[in-house]
């Protein structure tokens, strides 16, 4: 598997299937997309993640048609697209209000954009067939939008943005009305969905485990700008900012100057605190500003001094947050600074050794942290 | 107990203003005329079983032998079909320009619709007499940029009658289809161009049918009354306006004939009722697509 797996981005070979070159756009004195290059290949899906205002959805609209570029170049499957009107580009939306036709059964609406490029009755009705089927709304065909559930809604709204098999389908936000459970159950869905068909779909996002979860490649944008593109593990596990390492998860920063370097760098960060330390293959120079993220469940927790351990801090429990399956526990240190670390709770609550206000260590490798210089 | 008194109320009102005025409506119709006061026979003073005995149809069957007041009904309902087309084809584009004008604008556009009923509807009618007559504004504007050479007769035809309904009942047309479109979810009209809709393909195959029901409305609430509209037909139309409500009025003020006008009055009623019945029908519709 690891060695078959999808790829394209790595492969210089590939063409991609979008390709924005430094796009800006900007509304009166704000500008929504800054100066943006980002390439998205065929059968990916491209997860834009960030939280609200930060261009996503000005970039999707871009896509469909609904907006122009102020400057810069938008290649769909090389040609560029700025002045194809939205209802000629080979492109389908999947709006975050799902904007079904009321006035149309489920039936209907799956037709509706088939109808506008054939008037072949018979191949209409087999494709919406399909669509039915591939969503599992066959029951429901000739019901009207209002009807039906929420999240069968979403479906319907699934099957009418793929019925005319586009090329790149755009989700904006398609889970963000559907409750927890059935939203997970319907990310798998997606995917299934995304396999079986294999179209490029590009979804907006603002809920990073969503992201995460769906997508084979993940950008974190912020502010008009992309921060970084990567899969969802490099994301998660090498952030390149403290930005997108605090976006994605939780995450301990620790910021201080650098006072040892090569291979492994030390790391002072508070007076009365050891130094920690981190492996890094960025050069990192004498003195230089710099971050150390750890993800809570990296770092362990003791209650009593352990020996032999790269980092060791001592401390006091502040808080516990109990989620269930884990507990995350808030230590202070001396100085004020608060390292939080995440333990699976695999004994019973009233087994658990560690409780508000003991004094407790932690401690974790030199290569569980990703030193930042942003 | 208390739902009880709650449904009586809007019965009793209807019983007491609309009921018991056509019972009395219904009861000249049948009577003939007389020279009294009131003028008409029988009445209540000869008996109520002498009164029941001396009812007929005559009236009504007078109304049918007259070809005058058949061809006043088909003329009303003529008229009062091509000012609600009229009024339609003015005030949906109006409805649509507000409902699309930026949210600030709104409400000041709104109000400037409901502005003119400020005013007697009498004055603005008569108003309409100063702008449309030979010497009036229209004419003189038309002469001054020298359109035409000699004044049009615009007034006392029935082009001035439905200037006048089209600018009286404009306002019932706007405000229906408004409320519609300004409900109408903008990303839909976007769904549609993204599946392979131009602009006016995607107008017309989701604006005008989700608008649909404020046309219904705004197309009943114009026709309904301009079938019986009297001050119009009268103060703007000439001799060859033939509308309903003005053979009305004649008979009752100046032949006196109460009884063949009540007679005309209720036959106008019957034709209302299927329009109104076509209404209510839609609006309950409406509701229930609503829930």
């Amino acid at each position: 598997m690891a060695e078959t797996a999808f790829a394209p981005w790595d492969d210089p070979d590939q063409k991609p299937l979008i390709r924005f070159r430094n796009v800006t756009k900007r509304f009166g004195d704000f500008t929504a997309i800054d100066d943006l290059t980002l390439d998205i290949f065929e059968q990916e899906f491209f997860a834009l993640l960030g939280p609200s205002g930060c261009g996503k959805t000005t970039m999707m609209r871009m896509l469909a048609g609904f907006e122009s570029p102020t400057s810069g170049i938008i290649e769909l499957a090389g040609s560029d697209i700025a002045r194809v009107p939205p209802n000629k580009r080979a492109v389908n939306m999947m709006f975050q209000s799902y904007a079904l036709f009321p006035h149309l059964s489920i039936w209907d609406n799956i037709a509706f954009g088939l109808r506008r490029e054939s008037s072949d009755k018979a191949a209409i009705a087999a494709r919406v067939e399909e669509m039915l089927k591939l969503t599992r709304l066959e029951k429901f065909a000739r019901r009207k939008p209002h009807q039906i559930s929420g999240g069968q809604r979403q479906r319907v709204a699934l099957a009418r943005s793929l019925a005319k098999a586009p090329k790149l389908l755009l989700l904006d936000e398609p889970l963000g009305a559907l409750d927890a459970k059935l939203r997970e159950a319907t990310q798998f869905e997606l995917m299934d969905i995304q396999e079986k068909t294999g179209t490029t779909f590009v979804i907006v996002t603002h809920d990073q485990e969503e992201a995460m979860t769906v997508a084979s490649r993940i950008a974190v944008m912020d502010e008009g700008r992309v921060m970084q593109v990567s899969t969802p593990d490099r994301i998660y596990e090498v952030p390149d900012s403290v930005y997108v390492a605090d976006f994605i998860g939780d995450v301990n920063i620790i910021s201080g100057r650098i006072t040892t370097a090569g291979g492994v760098y030390g790391l002072g960060f508070a007076d009365g605190q050891p130094t920690v330390h981190a492996a890094s293959d960025k050069p990192f120079a004498q003195g230089q500003q710099a971050h150390l993220a750890v993800r809570p469940e990296k770092v362990a927790i003791h209650t009593e001094k352990p020996d032999g351990v790269d980092n060791l801090l001592e401390g006091k429990v502040l808080d516990i947050a109990y989620l269930g399956n884990l507990s995350t526990y808030h230590v202070e240190l001396s100085g004020g600074q608060v390292i939080k670390a995440q333990t699976a709770n695999t004994r019973r609550l009233s087994r658990r050794s560690i409780t508000w206000e003991d004094p407790v260590w932690v401690s974790w490798t030199k290569t569980a942290g990703v030193l930042l210089d942003k | 107990m208390r739902r009880a008194v709650l449904i009586a109320v809007p019965y009793v009102w209807l019983l007491a203003l609309f009921l018991v005025p056509f019972a009395v409506v219904f009861k000249i119709s049948l009577s003939d005329i007389a020279l009294a006061i009131p003028p008409y026979t029988p009445t209540a003073k000869d008996g109520i079983w002498n009164m029941l005995r001396g009812l007929d149809f005559e009236n009504f069957v007078f109304l049918t032998e007259d070809d005058l007041y058949w061809k006043a009904y088909l003329s009303s309902l003529q008229i009062a079909l091509i000012s609600t087309v009229l009024t339609l084809c003015v005030g949906y584009p109006m409805a649509y320009a507000m409902a699309r004008a930026p949210e600030q604008w709104r409400a000041t556009l709104l109000m400037l619709v409901i502005l003119p009923f400020w005013t007697s509807f009498l004055i603005r009618v008569y108003a309409w007499v100063g702008i449309l007559s030979g010497e009036g504004f229209l004419n003189q504007f038309l002469l001054w940029i020298g359109v035409i050479s000699t004044p049009l007769t615009i007034l006392n035809t029935n082009t001035a009658v439905y200037i006048g309904i089209v600018y009286t009942y404009l306002p019932f047309m706007i405000l229906p289809i408004y409320s519609a479109l300004d409900r109408l979810d903008g990303s839909l009209i976007e769904a549609a161009e993204d599946l392979g809709c131009s602009r006016m393909k995607a107008f017309w195959l989701i604006t005008i049918p989700l608008s649909r029901n404020g046309i219904i409305a705004g197309c009943f609430l114009v026709f309904i009354p301009a079938l019986g509209e009297f001050v119009i037909p009268s103060l703007l139309g000439g001799s060859g306006t033939l509308m309903i409500g003005k053979v009305l009025f004649e008979e009752f003020f100046s032949n006196r004939d109460w009884p063949v006008a009540s007679a005309v009055a209720v036959i106008l009623l019957l034709i209302l009722i299927i329009p109104i019945v076509l209404f209510q029908r839609n609006e309950q519709r409406q509701a229930e697509a609503g829930k």
